[in-house]
């Protein structure tokens, strides 16, 4: 299965690419179908808190969610860097 | 420098006194402090206190200069990058524009916060492992050769620069504000501002600068916006109440779409409109006509002896008249546009891709060009921001690949605070408008609304076209700068909060300014002085070099301000574009794809480049003009506004990369050895950037 450089990137660029799924679909399916998706959420209609809320703090998460697991790939693949301890 | 904990200490004071500053402003209002002072008060305290920041922070150290020492802890990387990020369109413009645009408006929210989800993922922790001083410094080392960089300077240049621009017209506009000097005095005093702080300390100074100008643009921004929160959805924290608001202007937005008198001011504008439309048809007799009726009007009024001011608007209608039937057909057409937009249904605020046609299939057209829109602007913008060297240029100052990681969720956190209050804010003020304003007799109008008013009709105008002696909402036009700027009075707050939401807009221009223009004196100075015209520079000669050309920059920067070029969202939409379609894909694929090489990434710059630029200078309105382009001739593509000519741009880019690269033969070793080098975060292969390539 390659080397562990070689498995560290493949990992790496695997949970990137599932993150800008998840980036994709609350920013353009959402606001793509955002005509349909009225119905009432928290007290705003669906898209409009999407919009202006929801998917703001997804992005929020994904960027918070791939610093934490990056970081523990690194100390698993033993890449990390001394300086952050 | 201070550990992260001294430094929380020292900012954790400087809030404090910031505050207590402020708190002591208000008392001195209470006690007669005159007005005038309290605007010069914040005006010089601020800019005295980044200054202050500048001197203390003085280097000439090339690494201090241009990358902070790489010492920023990730926090205070994350607040800097924030203030570089919110400009004066974010703090002042963006809430405007949420108001008047509804739903739609939302692409700016979600495009200037998403992109950040591409900056961590695809670039800033690659950028920090290469660990070199700027963007072109990557396209030249992963690609080679000077020609690459060479051309990634040119778009770092042409985009910062059309930005930079921009922010500094805010800075001058903020500042006539603050104290009613002369447009081009406050560019100067700006001006002034920005260099004590950057000339002296490079981008050290505008690190510890720019955090605390996070901090009173933050302030500024969020006291209001409670105050008003409190007093509407009692909660001051309306970001997380506002839904009931949005609720109820529903409601009231249904009751005035009914209302008689409303549809009485609509219909005024509509046969306004017709009237328009029906000259444009007749043309040229219409315009024959129009001018012989304006002399003969003059002539009547000579005759009948009429008073002079009656003659003088008569004379003046003559002199204004279209001199050609050309230009009556772009004046009139401008008219009806005008009027058909006033006349036209009231839009909710909550709907997205509101169409106000009456026949049902244009309306369904309407609101597909409007989705289409809508999307792609999200997109250039998404892109842009992950293209824009002086945000990329903050991976740099981080100690680690693990703090550039966690800089950006910082920097987003803090962007945050500001991108979920505006909508917010925009609905709150909405609300207060179609209640405390609308429906109002003229005579018994809250007090800001004549204060306002009587400044600049740019920023609100109101005109009984029905003669009832009440504001219909028709009758009402606001310009989108007045919801942050008016924010405190209409919230009811004392004059010293007008003072700070000036000066956080400040602080908001300044700190982006600052950003800019280092990182234009950067790629001069480090990019094309030392790397291309003469590589044995010592480091003193390049700080020196830096300084000089930061100088020069600015004072061309704010010569070309003073021209007023544009408007400030057509300039930041056209520096996304341009971001986004010449240097996001050649940075992407830099990291992602082993085989882009160097001629494939200057064809996609070159291509990304090119297209941005030929969809403006073609579609722009502004443009078509200036180069005798007949509308009609050079419609949209796929109706996509000028401004997301970074949706072509984009995939324009990475298709020529791809296919340049391909047909020319693989990068050599030295590139594979670079990219590898990138993608591991460990320290132990080579320290700040000593790849492969520049050993």
């Amino acid at each position: 299965m390659g080397t562990p450089r070689q498995r560290y990137w493949r990992q790496t660029r695997r949970l990137t690419a599932v993150l800008l799924l998840v980036w994709f679909v609350v920013t353009f399916v959402a606001a793509y179908h955002a005509r349909t998706l009225t119905f009432s959420f928290l007290g705003w209609p669906f898209s409009f808190y999407m919009a202006a809320q929801g998917s703001l703090l997804v992005y929020l998460f994904i960027v918070f969610f791939y610093a934490r697991q990056q970081h523990r790939r690194d100390a698993v693949f033993g890449v990390d860097d001394p300086r952050d301890d | 420098m201070p550990s992260a904990r001294q430094l929380r200490t020292y900012y954790g004071w400087f809030t404090a006194g910031f505050l207590l500053f402020v708190l002591l402003l208000g008392v001195g209002e209470r006690l007669g402090l005159p007005r005038v002072l309290i605007g010069y008060t914040f005006l010089f305290a601020t800019i005295g206190l980044y200054a202050g920041i500048g001197i203390m922070s003085r280097t000439t150290d090339v690494a201090e200069y241009y990358v902070a020492g790489r010492r920023v802890p990730a926090f205070f990387n994350g607040m800097a990058t924030g203030a570089d990020w919110m400009s004066a369109a974010s703090f002042i413009g963006l809430a405007g524009s949420l108001y008047l645009l509804g739903f739609d408006g939302l692409a700016f929210v979600l495009g200037w916060t998403g992109g950040f989800c591409l900056v961590a993922l695809l670039i800033a922790p690659y950028l920090r492992k290469f660990g070199q001083f700027t963007i072109p410094d990557f396209i030249g080392a992963r690609y080679g050769g000077d020609l690459a960089r060479a051309i990634a300077m040119g778009a770092v240049l042409m985009c910062s620069f059309i930005y930079v621009v921009a922010q500094i017209y805010g800075v001058g506009l903020i500042t006539t504000h603050l104290t009613n000097v002369d447009f081009s005095y406050g560019v100067f005093l700006g001006l002034a501002g920005i260099l004590v702080c950057s000339f002296l300390g490079g981008m050290r100074a505008v690190t510890w600068t720019q955090v605390a100008q996070c901090i009173i643009l933050l302030v500024a921004y969020l006291i209001p916006v409670a105050w008003l929160g409190l007093q509407y959805t009692g909660s001051p924290l309306p970001q997380l109440a506002y839904g009931s608001v949005l609720e109820r202007l529903a409601v009231r937005e249904g009751e005035l779409a009914r209302d008689p008198q409303e549809l009485a001011v609509r219909g005024v504008y509509q046969a306004r409109a017709g009237d328009a439309l029906q000259r444009i048809a007749r043309l040229p007799q219409s315009w024959q006509d129009g001018q012989g009726a304006a002399r003969q009007q003059i002539d009547e009024l000579k005759a009948r002896h009429a008073p002079l001011s009656e003659l003088r608007v008569a004379e003046r209608r003559l002199a204004h008249y279209p001199a050609t039937p050309e230009d009556a057909r772009r004046d009139w057409q401008q008219e009806a546009n005008e009027y058909a937009a006033r006349g036209a249904p009231l839009m909710p605020h909550a709907e997205p891709f509101w169409s106000g046609a009456a026949d049902p299939q244009r309306a369904a057209q309407e609101r597909d060009t409007k989705r289409w829109n809508f999307l792609a602007l999200v997109f250039c913008l998404m892109a842009g921001t992950a293209g824009l060297p002086h945000v990329l240029m903050r991976s740099y100052t981080t100690p680690t690949v693990h703090q550039a990681r966690k800089s950006v969720f910082w920097a987003l956190g803090f962007i945050l605070l500001l991108y979920l209050s505006a909508p917010a804010l925009a609905v709150l003020v909405k609300y207060d408008v179609y209640t405390q304003v609308v429906g109002k007799h003229f005579s018994d109008l809250p007090a800001w609304v004549a204060a306002w008013s009587r400044i600049d009709p740019a920023f609100l105008r109101m005109d009984d076209i029905n003669h009832d002696g009440v504001v219909q909402l028709a009758e009402l036009q606001m310009g989108p700068d007045i919801v942050v700027l008016a924010m405190p009075e209409i919230a009811g707050l004392p004059y010293v909060i007008t003072g700070l939401v000036a000066a956080g807009g400040l602080a908001a221009a300044l700190s982006t300014a600052d950003g800019l223009l280092l990182t234009i004196a950067n790629a001069l100075s480090h990019d094309l002085y030392f790397k291309m015209i003469n590589r044995t520079a010592s480091p003193a000669r390049r700080v020196t070099m830096a300084k000089v050309l930061l100088l020069l920059v600015a004072l061309v920067a704010a010569f070309v301000t003073l021209m007023r070029p544009g408007s400030i969202v057509s300039l930041v939409g056209l520096a996304f574009s341009l971001a986004a379609g010449s240097l996001f894909p050649a940075l992407v694929l830099g990291v992602f794809w082993k085989r882009a090489n160097q001629w494939g990434a200057i064809a996609g710059m070159l291509t990304g480049f090119a297209v941005c630029a030929y969809y403006i200078a073609t579609r722009y309105p502004f443009f078509q003009a200036k180069l005798g382009l007949a509308p009609a001739a050079w419609a949209p593509w796929f109706g996509i506004d000028p401004i997301s000519a970074g949706v072509f741009a984009v995939p324009m880019g990475l298709a020529a990369i791809v296919i340049v690269s391909l047909a020319t033969a693989a990068p050599d070793a030295a590139s594979g050895q670079f990219v590898d080098f990138v993608r591991m975060p460990d320290a132990h292969n080579g320290e700040k950037g000593e790849s492969a390539r520049n050993r």
